[in-house]
């Protein structure tokens, strides 16, 4: 594992892109093939069997370290990740021995998933006493699973096309799947031309930025098409050797939680791609995201939730068609296939065309964005007419262009730390609205602060705590935030009755008091308008 | 009866009734004992300061014109009911431990310290008492510290390749005592060391009252590094990122701190390389030296304290937290 843990150290090391794509290129081009391969699975979150559970692994590591569960929590809690902490408490190691590759070590994890817990203590307690260091820590990796290194897909796309030789598109395209590495190998996953094999195989996703000027900046509205920006799970759907397929952006595969889709493969003609926004729909229009929400976690599907919650995909665009990849083509030529392939199709078929929004200047589609509320749609996609369907988030042809979020100040009542980069940190907050003279908490958030902003409210939590309940610490209500989100739910859940999406911290309000946060009837309000 | 105890948090410091002074004290007071220069314990605008001979010269120099008695260290000084003495804490030049003792109940104040010797405070050495007041910045087990030849080696090994590189290192380090000890600890046979005006002004200091330290080039504005290859520089954290360090051209950075045994701590300082290398006592050192006390009664400061606390408490002692501001400028402690 040596050389695996150098090229950790190496990406590790730097925050800068180039040293770390240059790194792992060269890893990519030295390393044993099946190491390779082992470190595209891992850096592309593809996960080795478990040998053990995270509850498992902390029991072992306090006992071997003679420290108390609650100690081993504690630590946990100030290292922000348990592989890390665990490698930490855990006596030095007795020579600092190797034990083997990668795949060595991967195998030996395999064979070990399932065993009886003292013979897979006893071969975990037996490489912590071997492996020193840096090897242990990635060991400890290996086994939780998530490795978050500091490589995105696309430096690893790149490192694999720099390693190979070949474009970022066609190694972006191999990656993309169901594959693991006991299913390939190096050479059928990144070198044989015959790629045809995967049926299942998804398109890599074309991304849009948000816009970030002016519209009429753009250009004339003619070289431009605008459909409404939805609010549900960005989907693909794929239909070969008849049989369909639904992928989700993040890559999961979502055919079984989504039943109502198996009625694709008698209609459309294989070799189908499209890509959409699946949604929860009925009577013409979308569910709240809440209702689409209740479908994401379930692997199988109740009757009684398919009827309340049934799914619908939104077609926006199609990227294969009889066969053929058609990114390549204009986008307003890619629609017009996709028009007469949707207009065919019966009701019954759960999908429909994510219809146009023409408009002839800038200021009448401004006029329609502001009424995406009402449309459940978070904003407007803007995509140029003659662009190809790119590989990830590309510049210039696709924009997003969201509605302002909704926002309410709102003030810190409860700060817990940080995970990961932020550990040490107090970065987790929930916050409260006024309701005469009684703070209800309502959101949590974690994001939109700078790390300085970070680092100073961090100090005053430490000087301000009333009271300590395990990590959170609850605070004297002094700062006012305004927090900014994009979407308002009523829910029996929570105490306040309301639910936010994507709630953030737009701003540290310092000009105001306790006495100036938003009230609760201020949230009901928000609630009945958009809710 | 029971009886007074020998010191008490007041809302301006660590107090000793018997003696009527503070030890510490985070306001002005009629008279301040300080373990040592650090801002954190070390603060201006009391009335009479006492500390030891070896920490004066850097608290004439941080809180100016001060009135302050100084003592060698295991003196004993009688002050009102109290004898009072310091003795070394090994954390930086001139840190103390300071001991007191009323009516034979002896109780004594850590302030900052290491057990590991650094080659240039001098030495922890435990200090018997019925009472120990402990700071426990690291007191979580994860904080083992390497020793320091094999950390000394590592930064070398980090000036080396950044000279391959064709890059200038340049390590933060806290400007009194953590830079100084760096300075010691490089190898000068690889090039110059170069400084921030705020780590040569402590070190100047430091090198008056007649502790030998290597020398150093204090960067002015007309400095230009190609006239020093292979140099490297040091500077305090505040350094990093600003303008200045914008005039040295191509750079490594690197941070020597506790701190940076954590990874997500080592990453959110954004250095290229992070050393844990600290002047505060580690697990196994902050365990050793409470045993070596023969307390019975540990109070702990300063850092992770309820965890600390409850695991000397599991260990046998009558422990728990003490409130402080010791420390509670934490943006400071990450250069600790």
């Amino acid at each position: 594992m040596k050389h695996f843990a150098a090229l950790y150290t190496a990406i590790d090391g730097t925050t800068r892109t180039n040293p770390k794509v240059e790194a792992l290129a060269h890893y990519l081009s030295t390393a044993p093939e099946p190491d390779r391969l082992w470190t595209v699975a891992l850096f592309s979150g593809r996960r080795p069997k478990r040998a053990a559970t995270t509850t498992e692994l902390r029991r072992w590591a306090g006992e071997i370290a003679g420290l108390p569960d609650w100690l081993v929590e504690d630590s946990y809690a100030v290292v922000g990740d348990l592989a890390e902490t665990l490698a930490l408490l855990l006596p030095d190691s007795e020579d600092g021995t190797d034990g083997g590759t990668l795949s060595d070590w991967l195998t030996r994890l395999a064979a070990l998933a399932g065993q009886p817990e003292d013979i897979r203590r006893a071969a975990v307690a037996e490489a912590w006493s071997h492996l020193g260091g840096t090897e242990r820590f990635l060991f400890n990796k290996l086994i939780t699973g998530g490795f978050r290194v500091g490589i995105s897909r696309k430096l690893m796309t790149r490192a694999l096309a720099r390693a190979t030789g070949q474009e970022e598109a066609e190694i972006a395209l191999r990656l993309m799947g169901d594959w693991t590495p006991a299913t390939t190998t190096w050479d059928q996953l990144i070198l044989s031309n015959d790629m045809d094999a995967d049926t299942a195989r998804p398109y890599p996703f074309c991304l849009a930025h948000g816009l970030d000027m002016a519209p009429q900046d753009l250009g004339p509205p003619d070289d431009w098409h605008a459909e409404w920006k939805w609010d549900g799970i960005r989907g693909q759907l794929i239909v070969r050797s008849r049989q369909h397929h639904l992928w989700s952006r993040g890559e999961e595969l979502m055919t079984d939680r989504f039943p109502e889709f198996a009625v694709t493969s008698d209609f459309l003609p294989d070799g189908t791609v499209i890509d959409g926004e699946v949604l929860a729909w009925a009577d013409n229009a979308p569910l709240p995201f809440a209702d689409l929400q209740k479908r994401i976690g379930r692997k199988t599907v109740p009757k009684k939730l398919l009827a309340e919650a049934p799914a619908m995909l939104l077609a926006y665009d199609l990227l294969e068609d009889g066969g053929q990849d058609i990114r390549a083509l204009p986008f307003a030529g890619r629609r017009a296939r996709l028009e007469r392939l949707t207009v065919a199709l019966p009701d019954t078929v759960p999908i429909r065309l994510s219809p146009a929004l023409p408009f002839t200047d800038w200021k009448t589609l401004a006029d329609t964005r502001a009424t995406a509320r009402d449309q459940r749609a978070e904003g407007l996609m803007l995509k140029r007419a003659d662009s190809a369907y790119a590989t990830g988030r590309k510049r210039g042809d696709w924009w997003k262009w969201k509605l302002d979020p909704l926002s309410i100040d709102a003030v810190m009542i409860y700060a817990q730390a940080g995970h990961g980069r932020r550990a040490n940190l107090y970065t987790d907050f929930t916050f409260a609205v006024r309701d005469g003279e009684a703070l209800v908490p309502f959101t949590k958030a974690y994001s939109g602060l700078t790390d300085e902003e970070f680092g100073q409210i961090t100090q005053w939590v430490r000087q301000n705590t009333l009271q300590r309940f395990g990590p959170v610490r609850q605070v004297t209500p002094t700062h006012v935030f305004e927090i900014a989100f994009e979407g308002i739910q009523a829910s029996p859940r929570h105490k306040s009755g309301i639910a936010l999406r994507f709630p953030r911290m737009a701003r540290w309000r310092h000009d105001k008091t306790v006495a100036d946060a938003g009230t609760l009837d201020e949230l009901k309000a928000l609630l009945a308008l958009y809710g | 009866m029971t009886r007074a105890p020998v010191l008490t948090v007041t809302d301006r410091g660590l107090f000793c009734p018997a003696g009527d002074f503070h030890i510490d004290p985070w306001h002005p007071v009629d008279r301040a004992l300080i373990t040592h220069g650090h801002a954190d314990h070390a603060r201006p605008g009391s009335a009479r300061y006492l500390s030891t001979d070896l920490c004066a010269p850097v608290l004439f120099h941080r809180l100016g014109n001060i009135t302050l008695e100084t003592a060698p260290y295991d003196r004993q000084i009688a002050i009102g009911g109290a004898t009072v003495s310091f003795h070394p804490a090994g954390h930086v030049p001139g840190s103390a431990q300071i001991r007191v003792e009323v009516g034979g109940e002896v109780w004594c104040v850590s302030g900052d310290y290491k057990t590991e010797a650094d080659g240039l405070s001098t030495p922890f050495e435990p200090v018997g008492c019925h009472t120990f007041i402990t700071e426990c910045t690291f007191g979580l087990p994860v904080f083992r510290w390497r020793p320091q030849a094999e950390l000394a080696a590592e930064i070398n090994g980090w000036w080396r390749q950044a000279r391959a590189d064709g890059q200038t290192p340049v390590l933060g380090a806290y400007a009194l005592g953590k830079a100084q000890r760096l300075l010691c600890l490089l190898d000068r046979q690889r090039g110059p060391v170069l400084t921030h005006g705020a780590i040569e002004t402590t070190t100047e200091i430091l090198r008056q009252q007649g502790i030998p330290l290597p020398p150093t080039i204090l960067i002015t504005p007309d400095t230009k590094i190609a006239d020093h290859p292979g140099a490297i520089v040091l500077a305090p954290p505040s350094a990093f990122g600003s303008a200045w360090m914008g005039r040295l051209g191509p750079i490594t950075t690197g941070f020597a701190s506790g701190w940076m045994q954590l990874r997500g701590i080592r990453r959110r300082r954004g250095g290229d390389r992070g050393f844990a290398i600290s002047d505060h006592a580690d697990w196994p050192g902050l365990n050793a030296a409470i045993a070596a006390t023969g307390a019975e009664r540990v109070l702990v400061t300063h850092g992770y304290t309820d965890s600390f606390a409850r695991w000397l408490t599991e260990q046998g002692y009558d422990a728990a937290p003490l409130e402080t501001r010791y420390g509670g400028d934490e943006a400071e402690a990450d250069a600790s």
